[in-house]
């Protein structure tokens, strides 16, 4: 579904992405995890098409089709999801204002009608009930005033709004308490199908108790330094990640 | 793909004013130039009684002796006064006839400003006085508004069919000599809405003028009389468009508003004076004087969408004067390119227990400038007055400005202003979140600044809040760097 070759990605001419290579098969989970600076945050970026970081070198491909030439807009509306470690504030535009027009914006890129009121209120009432999200919420301004907790979980309500193909989740545990990430964690699982796939990009173990991945990759200085299964992410908790930086020093 | 700065630039430059067409319908101009035999003629062609003659001629003489103010931010060529038209009016008018005899030319100038005038008399429930150029064209709904003893038509025919109150009310709130543009106005108006609402009505209907400039090198002094008898309510909205020319057009409006004992005005207005090419080339100079008196318990809010003209120099201002009235100041001024805008409000207490709020929304965008002013002052019997102020400026790019001149003149230790103030701009995380779900960046504009604008655009009548929002919409394409 997603095939990553070769990424090499730079901003403000440093290079940050040094050659990743990495394949998404529907239906998979992939934990992307790596000391702080080491490039995760970038390659969500980059995967999303922001264009603060340029592609150097290499490809990303969905479903076949090269995302060079394609805007972040038309990424998300062939399926890519990402879930911002850093929610942006809109004031005066609520969650489901903004929900309504990322839909309807999708819809029309397709040739679509805009979606009738009618179901537009009953899918939000099925994915805020499965993200255990109060109504009131929604009503609220985007992410203005929002707990890091509220932030996360709108996240993910969006996440299930749009129905991606390719979900990337930055960091999406981090700023979440126990109950939190157990809820949003669920909502994960509930979304997960054999026709789609999802990236979690984190800093530690805990969340991959809750979203078991099938594969779990170590990025370091903008490199995948070393894949395995869920027992790697165990084995990292266990030594930290500086036996792997010597390892790969050597 | 992501905007650069230079693909915002060049896809704003083919943004076109959208209003920008010329209808060509015979006018009967007058010629250039501006002395007593100007000002007197303009009154005989209106078939005006002799005190109105008069008090045109005093504010002429008094205009002679004044100076254009330069207080205001804004720069720009000062207007040659001998170099305007100061009555067009297109041929056809005639204040006599209904709405089925207009002029097929002059529909079809409605049509493509957006009101039909059909439709809004049938579907929104509006009663509309559309004034072109000089001339009141058509108000619809008259008869209705008769059954309630509410008057609503042309001034011009107000002068003749009702000089009681005209006499009593006008120049009341903005006297001839209030200022330079005010003063002009007094000696040249030509048309413009009059309206009476009687004590204890509920005027059922949102009443509306249009008005518009069409003939070249003219200017349009439109003059607006509204009183709200006791206990009487209603809601009014101006819209204003003009064709894209080369020159400059000059536009100086009076609107006086008299909310008496228990009164209750809403005063919107939608401004889309064509504001000038890419290059800041014409462009309509807009030099307005708004104000309104309330009396006891009486209260006026004004509420403006001003995305057009290329200078702006407006303040809607209230004066409190009875115990427990309220003034209210809702306001979203858009610029883009060159336009330069300078307004705000001055709410004048002088009652006890007034109150005022002020919310300002400025949005700046491309080379423009767009500067709040405003004066909430104090006076020394006004106990216990209340004001609240809120003015937020949100910035696109990095050539524009944003500046905010709030003036506070308290004389009663029980006063109690508060003032609150936020500059932001549209940040390329915040469209990038946008793009993101799928919302490409003309859309994610738009719905940053719908969101930024709310307050205000919450307070518009319905119908009006939608045409408003595709006009911020239009006035911002492609603007954010």
């Amino acid at each position: 579904m997603l095939k990553i070759k070769d990424l090499h990605a730079s901003v403000d001419d440093k290079e940050i992405l040094r050659g990743i290579n990495l394949e998404v098969k529907a239906g998979e989970v992939h934990a992307i995890m790596g000391p702080n600076g080491s490039g995760k945050s970038t390659l969500a970026s980059v995967i999303a098409g922001n264009e603060r970081f340029e592609v150097t070198q290499g490809s990303i491909e969905l479903s076949g089709e090269d995302l060079e030439e394609v805007s972040p807009e038309e990424r998300a509306h062939k399926g890519v999801f990402l879930s911002f470690q850093y929610p942006v504030e809109i004031p005066g535009v609520s969650v489901t204002n903004f929900m309504k027009t990322a839909i309807n914006e999708s819809r029309k890129a397709k040739g679509l009608e805009d979606m009738p009121a009618k179901d537009m209120l009953k899918l939000i009432r099925e994915k805020s009930e499965l993200l255990e999200i109060d109504r009131k919420f929604l009503s609220r301004s985007l992410n203005e005033g929002f707990s890091g907790g509220e932030k996360k979980r709108n996240e993910i309500f969006q996440m299930a709004m749009l129905e991606p193909k390719v979900a990337i989740l930055d960091e999406t545990d981090s700023g979440l308490d126990i109950d939190a990430l157990r809820i949003v964690a669920s909502g994960v699982n509930k979304l997960k199908s054999k026709d789609n796939a999802v990236i979690l990009i984190t800093h530690y173990q805990r969340l991959l108790e809750y979203i078991v991945p099938d594969f779990v990759h170590v990025l370091h200085n903008g490199k995948i330094v070393k894949s395995g299964g869920k027992e790697l992410a165990l084995e990292l908790e266990e030594k930290g990640y500086d036996w792997l930086k010597q390892e790969t020093a050597v | 793909m992501a905007y650069t700065e230079e693909e915002l630039k060049k896809e704003l430059e083919t943004k076109e004013y959208e209003y920008g067409f010329y209808t060509d319908i015979e006018s009967d101009t007058f010629p250039i130039g501006l002395n007593e035999e100007i000002v007197i003629a303009i009154s005989k062609k209106k078939e005006e009684p002799e005190w109105m003659t008069q008090w045109r001629l005093e504010a002429f003489r008094v205009w002679e002796s004044m100076e254009e103010p330069n207080w205001a931010n804004v720069h720009y060529d000062k207007p040659d006064f001998q170099n305007i038209s100061y009555y067009s009016a297109p041929k056809s008018a005639d204040p006599n006839k209904t709405l089925d005899d207009v002029d097929p030319d002059l529909l079809e100038m409605y049509r493509k400003l957006g009101i039909s005038v059909d439709e809004q008399k049938k579907l929104q429930n509006v009663a509309v006085d559309i004034v072109v150029d000089s001339v009141s064209v058509a108000t619809t709904f008259k008869k209705t508004l008769a059954e309630k003893g509410i008057i609503f038509m042309p001034i011009s025919e107000a002068i003749k069919e009702h000089p009681e109150l005209v006499k009593k009310y006008m120049g009341t709130v903005v006297p001839q000599k209030d200022n330079f543009y005010a003063a002009l106005n007094s000696a040249v108006f030509t048309d413009g809405s009059f309206c009476y609402i009687p004590k204890g009505v509920r005027c059922p209907m949102e009443l509306s003028t249009y008005f518009r400039i069409n003939q070249a090198g003219t200017g349009q002094f439109e003059r607006t009389l509204l009183i709200a008898d006791e206990d009487s309510y209603v809601s009014y909205l101006e819209g204003c468009t003009a064709p894209s020319r080369d020159e400059n057009q000059l536009h100086a409006a009076v609107v006086e508003l008299i909310a008496l004992d228990g009164a209750e005005i809403k005063y919107s207005t939608v401004q889309n004076w064509f504001p000038g090419n890419k290059e800041g080339k014409g462009g309509v100079y807009n030099f307005v004087t708004k104000r309104a008196i309330c009396e006891k318990n009486a209260k006026v809010s004004w509420t403006q969408v001003e995305t057009g003209s290329a200078v702006t120099w407006k303040y809607p201002s209230c004066i409190l004067k009875g115990d427990n009235s309220i003034g209210e100041f809702y306001s979203i001024a858009v610029t883009n390119n060159y336009q330069q805008a300078d307004t705000g409000t001055k709410m004048i207490h002088l009652g006890k227990n007034t109150k005022s709020t002020i919310i300002s929304k400025g949005i700046s965008a491309g080379k423009s400038q767009n500067s709040y002013r405003g004066l909430v002052q104090i006076n020394s019997r006004a106990d216990n007055a209340r004001n609240f102020s809120q003015c937020d400026s949100l910035l696109m790019g990095n050539e524009c400005g944003a500046h905010t001149f709030p003036y506070i003149e308290a004389k009663n230790k029980s006063a109690m202003i508060e003032h609150e103030a936020t500059t932001s701009k549209i940040g390329e995380d915040q469209i990038f979140y946008c793009n993101q779900r799928g919302i490409d960046t003309e859309k994610a504009i738009a719905l940053i600044v719908n969101g930024f604008s709310k307050e205000v655009l919450n307070k518009l009548p319905m119908e009006f809040a939608v045409e408003a929002q595709k006009l911020l919409e239009i006035s911002l394409e492609g603007s954010v760097g």
